[in-house]
């Protein structure tokens, strides 16, 4: 009985520790991909900062006053007057495309071939 | 284990036979006995404390180590509790009511020698100076080949002459990462942004401090990782700030000013919108402050707006009348004997021409006649006068969240008599900034609550406490809009836009005492639109002057006046602000049916 208590106990031990060995090598496989995937978002968010301060630098009032200016001819942007402003029942539906006609019905022509009495 | 007989039978015997006592014997057993007994159980005894000092050493042999190499080693956070700990040591940014980026960083490269590790000197001083102009390549050469270990050649230096360094070859260059401070719009809010350099420097990393502006005020808050990167907004907005510098750097030039500062301001969040001084500079190139011979009038790093402490002439004759109203002395309507010169001891208050013998209160502050006011505040009393602009905050330096308003602390008389209570009320005898006067004439624009101007962006209306009555409020405000467009401001007069204001033209203080007589501070203190005010807009010009309908004209009616017009019809669209009056037509639509 004794020694069967002893067996089991040597066992149990073998078996933990062979799970604490491969729990460790596990924890320490994720640490290395966590640290990997944080450099990789660091690197991101600085090239995402670089890209923020780079747009915010191509947007800065001064460059989109010279851009305006340069391209005037074309966009004829001016500064914004209070006479801009306007009503929305100021603005102009767009014009409708005239209905194309494909298949064109004579349709007096058809009222007097079916014999029909055209009532007003 | 075989016990020794204490009476062996075969020495009892012997004993006997002899004729001894056999007892002796078997005390003398007894007693080896024992002594075996008490051997063995110092033994074990010994044992246990060997054990047991050997497992307490290992135990503190083991705390011990692990203190030491917690005291020696680098701190580190553990990798898996906080994510993206490794990139939090930025700066925070800095963004305006939108959300547009005002500051942010950018990584750059710092460049340093080592001149033992330089291998040939001379050639690495003279490609430097090729890449570096600005470098002195006599000095250089000296520091290389001196006795100096380490020297900082440049703090901040761009990708490509990074390269052009990398180029030379010389072991001896080094680089170190560095986070720099950008503005990416340049000059624009220069003076609330302030400007960022460095503090302690290694050669791996350096700190970012604000050196001026929000950038020293908020400079806790910035550099706080645990705020996780939330910019800091502002109350500024970029296209208005931006238009509004334009404007008035356009206006200063026109009217031949020095200087010129504006504060536009929302009446109920006391948000400031737009706050310009003129000339300002580039945050990112930063001038150094002179050390000698500083004239703060000239230097682009006066920020005008809340260090600027003038005299601020006529503008402040709304609150003597504001305040008369309130106190139920006048009303609008009431007449005051305006007779000059008003005499005071030896004394004599004149009005800029003679406006007859009596005025009633609206009428003087259209003509802006300083003998009317001066009599308001003589009803009003100097202790009635100082407690009103208490509450107004004009006695304190304002509350504006950057470094350089703490400064801004107004000038005032050291005995507040009546004679000073009647210059005051027209503006002379004490001296405030243009963000005092703004934040004055948003109490009178809300209907008489009293806020704070403030550069963070607001929730909601941030009204303080009640200064005067709406009655008084509204009465000021109407007789603001009659200035326009009867009085002194007639310029103002914007399509769409109804503006309500108060010009002022002060004489500028010698150094030395006394008043210039060809230097004047012109301000005009405005509010828009005058039935329902919104938006505060103050205008400074410093020394304007210019040729009108042939003579020289420096009063604010001329200089100040016709700016802030322009300034109005530019800023308020960008504000979404609509114009009531009838939009041009538009070409091409046709009223077909009704």
């Amino acid at each position: 009985m004794k020694s069967l208590l002893y067996v089991a106990t040597a066992l149990a031990v073998f078996g933990l520790a062979f799970w604490a060995y491969q729990e460790n090598y596990a924890t320490q496989q994720v640490l290395k991909e966590t640290r990997g995937l944080q450099r990789e978002i660091g690197a991101a968010q600085v090239r995402l900062s670089v890209l923020r301060a780079e747009w915010a630098y191509l947007n800065r009032p001064d460059r989109l006053i010279e851009l305006a200016e340069l391209n005037f001819e074309r966009l004829g942007l001016l500064p914004l007057r209070p006479d801009q402003f306007g009503r929305v029942d100021e603005v102009t539906y767009p014009v409708q495309p005239a209905l194309q006609i494909t298949q064109g019905v004579d349709v007096s022509g058809l009222n007097a071939a079916s014999g029909e009495e055209v009532r007003p | 284990m075989i016990r020794k007989p204490l009476r062996p039978l075969a020495r009892i015997l012997d004993a006997r036979a002899k004729g001894e006592n056999p007892d002796s014997i078997e005390k003398e057993n007894i007693r080896e006995r024992h002594e075996e007994m008490q051997l063995k159980s110092r033994q074990r005894a010994e044992g246990r404390l060997l054990v047991l000092g050997v497992f307490f050493l290992c135990a503190y042999a083991a705390v011990a180590g692990r203190m030491g190499v917690m005291a020696t080693s680098e701190p580190r956070e553990p990798v898996a509790s906080v994510p993206g700990s490794a990139i939090a040591m930025q700066r925070a940014d800095i963004v305006d009511r939108q959300g547009r980026i005002l500051a942010t960083n950018f990584e750059t490269h710092s460049l340093y020698a080592q001149p033992r590790q330089l291998i040939d000197p001379l050639a690495a001083a003279k490609g430097l100076v090729e890449i570096f102009p600005d470098l002195d390549q006599d000095r250089l050469l000296a520091d290389f080949t001196g006795k100096r270990k380490f020297l900082w050649i440049k703090k901040k230096i761009s990708p490509e002459q990074k390269q052009a360094v990398h180029d030379i070859g010389d072991p001896g260059l080094l680089f170190g990462p560095r986070e720099m401070r950008l503005y990416p719009n340049g000059s624009v809010a220069a003076h609330v942004l302030g400007g960022a350099g460095f503090g302690k420097e290694g050669v791996s990393a350096a700190e970012v401090i604000g050196v001026a502006g929000v950038e020293k005020q908020f400079d806790t808050y910035l550099r706080d990782p645990s705020n996780g990167r939330k910019p800091l907004a502002l109350s500024l907005d970029l296209t208005v700030q931006a238009a509004a510098e334009r404007v008035l750097d356009g206006g200063m030039k026109l009217m031949g000013a020095k200087g010129a500062t504006s504060i536009l301001m929302d009446v109920k969040t006391g948000e400031v919108i737009s706050v310009v001084s003129l000339p300002d500079f580039d945050p990112n190139e930063r001038p150094r402050a002179p050390a000698t011979g500083f004239d703060p009038s000239v230097s682009p790093l006066f920020n005008r707006a809340v260090q600027g402490v003038y005299e601020l002439g006529s503008t402040f004759k709304i609150f003597a009348a504001a305040q008369a109203v309130d106190l139920g002395l006048v009303n609008p309507e009431t007449v005051i004997d305006t007779r000059g010169p008003l005499r005071w001891g030896k004394f004599a208050i004149r009005d800029f021409r003679n406006y007859g013998n009596e005025l009633s209160v609206t009428k003087i502050i259209v003509k802006s006649s300083n003998i009317g006011t001066a009599r308001l505040a003589q009803q009003i009393g100097a202790e009635r006068q100082r407690g009103f602009l208490d509450d107004l905050g004009m006695l304190e330096a304002t509350p504006f969240e950057i470094v350089e308003a703490q400064g801004g602390k107004p000038l005032l008389p050291k005995n507040w008599s009546e004679l000073s209570a009647m210059t005051i009320s027209y503006g002379h005898g004490i001296s405030t900034t243009p963000m005092h006067l703004a934040a004055g004439y948003a109490a009178i624009a809300n209907g008489g609550h009293y806020v704070s101007p403030t550069i963070l962006k607001q929730d909601g209306p941030q009204l303080g406490r009640r200064i005067m009555s709406v009655e008084a409020a509204d009465a000021a405000r109407i007789m603001l809009r009659k200035v326009v467009t009867e009085g002194t401001a007639s310029f103002a007069r914007v399509p769409g836009y109804q503006v309500g204001g108060k010009t002022g033209t002060a004489d500028k203080p010698k150094p030395r005492g006394g008043y210039y007589e060809d230097k004047v501070i012109a301000t005009f203190a405005s509010m828009f639109p005058a039935h329902d005010p919104k938006y505060v807009l103050v205008v400074t010009l410093d020394e304007p002057s210019i040729i009108a309908h042939g003579e020289e004209r420096r009063t604010a009616g001329w200089t100040a006046v016709p700016v802030a017009a322009e300034m109005v019809g530019r800023l308020a669209p960008l504000l979404g602000l609509r114009p009531q009056v009838e939009p041009a037509q538009v070409t091409g639509i046709t009223l077909t049916s009704n």
